[in-house]
């Protein structure tokens, strides 16, 4: 039976209430560890489809009569436009459509930021259209830009009003602690740059807009341009089987998406409208700069007795808060701690969800000011960690519905144990070191989430959502599923996705919630068709139903005897039997997060302050895995897109105009294959006995989150430096070594006797 | 009109002076397995072999191919390399994947037993963001170890 329930529903931290409709989940977990198919390696099912380049993206469509776009895009940080001259457009060569400032909300005369779209022009060809803008004549008024974080928060410029959190008294806690540390962290602006750009093709058909995008959330965008073009939403159509890359920042539905809608409408032709690398590295969203003062106090045991943390999130002309506090408020048991966030509203490109937004950021200035109280209280860092292990949610004392962080850190002393021996082979100017960091991310997932399992006269099974495939390998997780529910070989199912209009609703591929939120929907789908098989073959073999289970594509009786699959579905011809599942809801009174701990070994060049990460071990408890082949993967990605932001990444503003200086992949350094270090990694497996019928979290996120600081404190450990900033370039690890050469000679004075 | 040999065939196409051989490649003889994702040579996605000579096609104009062969990934669709590549799970958005299978197949054809080193130097010009470098390193050291052994 269908119940009404309210649950609280989690994205990247935003929690909501919110009313779902679940059929009874009385589907039981299945036991831990690797089963026929769930739990064990498996190629990707699209893998060849993308390794032979047949994958169709967003990109490789054209559409009969399809014209290409270009934007003319602001190119001040802030500007008024006093006078545009659209003409010369409209009569160049090749060009069918010109929409400008009033025609689209997305279309400004007053933009904030560079990059801001101001008109478009859709042609024949990408050429003639970028030609056109070029005749678009404008006069600007050009405006000074706010660009400093200190005077925007003076003036109060803020995107949300200040977030302040505050438990037990931290002035107490200081005045109990033996030793407190206090120090300023930054983190820089970082690009996703996914290899795809950011585009869409729309195409009127009847009072149907068809919207093929490379996104991350199909129903997100559904919603947003039904509402900008005020149609019902299901008079919005999202397509997207395949897409290059998203990290966060292809979650709604962006100027382009509204620019292509609009010059479709206006021409009545398809529109692609495609950003190219260096709007790309302009206007696709970023993650937001820090700024974090952070203080630490504890007892000489290690117990910590205050976290005081205030954070500049320097979020750009528009955005949102990211939980860029979180890890100081939940990773430790602390009685005393408090916050305050600032969302800083400057004339700079709006930031976006970057993979782990906030939590990223925070855990870097959390974990190395962690690491410089061990030294301060002569503790060893894992063993601080452990003291002041969590064991509920600190913030409001619910439990944790399964947390395997203690299991973590008990992995993690192999590779810690390596310590002595790493700083040993330090030789010359070269000296090595290792370090430590601890990272705790939602990735629960929650409802609504829909699938449907459809099951032929041939035996092939199909599964059919509206989810997208962001890279992650969702189409495999959830084939493994649909596979094991059935008991059948996993080359027997396919997964269609990627297309509002053939299948129910899902969530977005963000967060790390796909595999949670849609797993076990899969999985009930699935249930669903083998509920209506047993039943079939319990008339057809004139069997009792509860006997008969599904297994290596047999029905099989407890009694003996086994038929195969085909015995009933060839009966049926082109009949087929139809399962639907939907997510369930979380687990009521408990908060559902992922956790690990990884450990990072450097060499430190002295002399020159370069930096070379040798080895990374990673430790992850998200559950029960689905795939051990393709998690796997995810750490990998996670922590080279990591070392890219700790070593290489940043996105530079020219301070006075506020122009972005980083705009092709030669300025913006991407880790290569050449930077990338032995990466060994496990994963706990055990699942939340709590979550849905699966016990899986996600894994997008979770191994992003603590490589930057697992970095740096082994840098101080190789070195003695604090390098408390965000990339850590030569340059400052060169200052910071001076600094600790000049502590070091202090402490020298001051140890020797007097005269 | 210009004549461009890709893949084993001829093609005698009408394309603009000034358009590059990615552009031809994908607009004119709808092979889009080759990306563009930059369009101005710094990722790699692109990369195409000009007689067994690896390139990038973002950066070159098709008027001066002249009558060199271009391979590009759906002449490589029974390579070893494609193989391998999915079961060392070398792919993951997949955006990238085809100009790094290009590129290996190069390396392979000049180097046929690379170390990791030599991998490592050859791959370098090719991006991937999602972060599959080590399986793609696994890869190519799968399919220059069978050759080895057999």
């Amino acid at each position: 039976m269908a119940r009404l329930i309210r649950t609280e529903k989690e994205v990247e931290g935003r929690y909501t209430e919110q009313w779902v409709v679940v059929e009874e989940d009385a589907l039981e977990q299945w036991p831990e560890g690797p089963l026929h198919t769930v739990g064990r390696p498996a190629p990707r099912v699209d893998g060849l489809a993308r390794a032979r380049g047949e994958a169709r993206y967003t990109q490789d469509l054209r559409l009969p009569g399809m014209l290409r776009t270009a934007v003319l895009r602001s190119p001040h940080a802030r500007a008024r436009v006093k006078r545009i001259d659209l003409g010369p457009a409209r009569e160049a060569p090749g060009v069918r459509g010109v929409i400008g400032p009033g025609d689209l909300e997305t279309l400004t005369n007053e933009p904030n930021y560079e990059g801001q779209a101001v008109a478009a022009v859709a042609a024949d060809t990408i050429e003639d259209a970028r030609a056109a803008v070029g005749l678009i004549g404008v006069e600007w008024e050009v405006l000074d830009p706010l660009l400093d974080a200190h005077v925007a928060l003076e003036r109060e410029s803020f995107v949300a009003e200040p977030r302040r959190y505050e438990r037990g008294d931290v002035e107490q806690g200081f005045a109990e602690a033996d030793a407190v540390v206090e120090a300023e962290y930054r983190t820089q602006s970082v690009l996703h740059n996914a290899l795809e750009t950011h585009q869409t093709a729309c195409e009127w058909e009847g009072d149907t807009l068809v919207v093929y995008t490379s996104t991350q959330f199909l129903w997100g965008v559904r919603d947003e341009v039904a509402a900008e073009f005020e149609l019902p939403k299901d008079k919005v159509r999202v397509i997207c089987r395949f897409m290059g890359g998203g990290f966060g920042a292809k979650g709604s539905a962006g100027d382009y998406t509204f620019i292509a809608a609009e010059l479709a409408r206006v021409t009545g032709r398809p529109v692609h409208c495609r950003l190219d690398r260096r709007e790309e590295n302009v206007n696709s969203g970023n993650r937001n700069p820090t700024i974090q003062k952070l203080r630490l106090g504890a007892r000489a045991d290690g117990t910590l007795t205050a976290i005081a943390g205030e954070y500049l999130c320097l979020l750009g002309w528009d955005g949102w808060l990211s939980p860029t506090a979180g890890p100081a408020q939940m990773l430790y048991a602390c009685d005393n701690v408090a916050t305050v966030e600032y969302g800083v509203r400057l004339n700079a490109p709006p930031m976006d969800a970057f993979r782990a937004p906030g939590f990223v950021e925070g855990t870097f200035g959390l974990e190395c000011a962690l690491d410089e109280l061990a030294a301060k209280l002569d503790l060893d860092p894992l063993e601080l960690r452990r003291r002041n292990h969590a064991d509920h949610d600190p913030m409001d004392e619910r439990p944790f519905s399964g947390k395997q962080l203690m299991e973590c850190y008990r992995r993690a002393e192999k590779a810690w144990a390596r310590r002595d021996e790493v700083r040993a082979r330090s030789e010359g100017p070269w000296r090595r070191g290792v370090g430590i960091a601890t990272q705790l991310w939602y990735g629960g997932g929650g409802p609504p989430s829909y699938a449907w399992v459809r099951l032929s006269g041939d035996g092939l099974i199909t599964v059919v959502t509206a989810m997208q495939d962001i890279g992650t390998g969702t189409r495999t997780a959830m084939a493994q599923i649909a596979a094991e529910e059935l008991g059948v070989p996993l080359e027997r199912v396919t997964v269609e996705l990627g297309d509002t209009a053939h299948g129910p609703y899902a969530v977005v591929s963000g967060g790390s919630s796909t595999t949670p939120s849609m797993g076990p929907a899969v999985r009930a789908a699935a249930a669903d068709v083998a509920r209506q098989i047993r039943e079939i073959s319990a008339q057809r073999f004139h069997v009792e139903e509860r006997v008969l289970s599904l297994s290596d594509g047999r029905i099989v009786s407890a009694d003996g005897g086994s038929w195969p699959l085909e015995e009933i579905t060839g009966l049926l011809e082109d009949g087929q039997i139809l399962g639907t599942g939907a997510r369930g809801p979380n687990p009521a009174g408990m908060r559902v997060m992922t956790y690990g701990i990884q450990v990072a070994e450097v060499a430190v060049d002295v002399e020159t302050g370069e930096v070379v990460v040798e080895r990374i071990y990673a430790v992850h408890d998200i559950g029960r895995v689905i795939n051990p082949l393709g998690a796997e993967s995810q750490i990998e990605g996670g922590i080279i897109q990591a070392i890219g932001h700790s070593l290489s990444e940043q996105r530079l503003l020219d301070p006075r105009t506020g122009a972005v200086l980083t705009r092709t992949l030669d300025a913006y350094k991407l880790p290569t294959i050449a930077d990338v270090p032995e990466i060994v990694s496990e994963l706990i497996d055990v699942p939340d006995a709590h979550l849905t019928n699966l016990g899986s979290k996600g894994l997008g996120e979770p191994p992003i989150i603590p490589t930057a600081a697992a970095i740096a404190n082994a840098i101080r450990d190789a070195t003695g430096a604090d390098v408390r900033s965000l990339p850590i370039t030569r340059d400052e690890l060169l200052q910071a070594l001076r600094e600790a050469a000049r502590r070091e000679r202090k402490l020298e004075q001051v140890g020797a006797p007097s005269a | 009109m210009v004549e461009l040999r890709v893949n084993g065939s001829v093609y005698r196409i009408d394309t603009p002076v000034g358009r590059t051989l990615a552009e031809a490649l994908r607009l004119d003889l709808g092979l889009t397995g080759t990306k563009v994702a930059c369009g101005e040579g710094h990722c790699g996605a692109c990369t195409v072999q000009l007689d067994g000579v690896p390139v990038l096609a973002c950066i070159t104009l098709a008027h001066t191919v002249g009558d060199r062969e271009v391979t590009t990934i759906e002449g490589l669709r029974e390579h070893p390399l494609v193989e391998a590549f999915v079961e060392a799970d070398a792919t993951q958005c997949g955006f990238c994947t085809p100009g790094q299978i290009v590129s290996a197949a190069a390396l392979l054809e000049s180097s046929p037993s690379p170390d990791s080193e030599a991998i490592r130097h050859a791959m370098a010009g090719n991006l991937c963001r999602c972060g599959t470098y080590p399986k793609i390193e696994r890869a190519i050291h799968a399919v220059a170890g069978r050759e080895k052994g057999g």
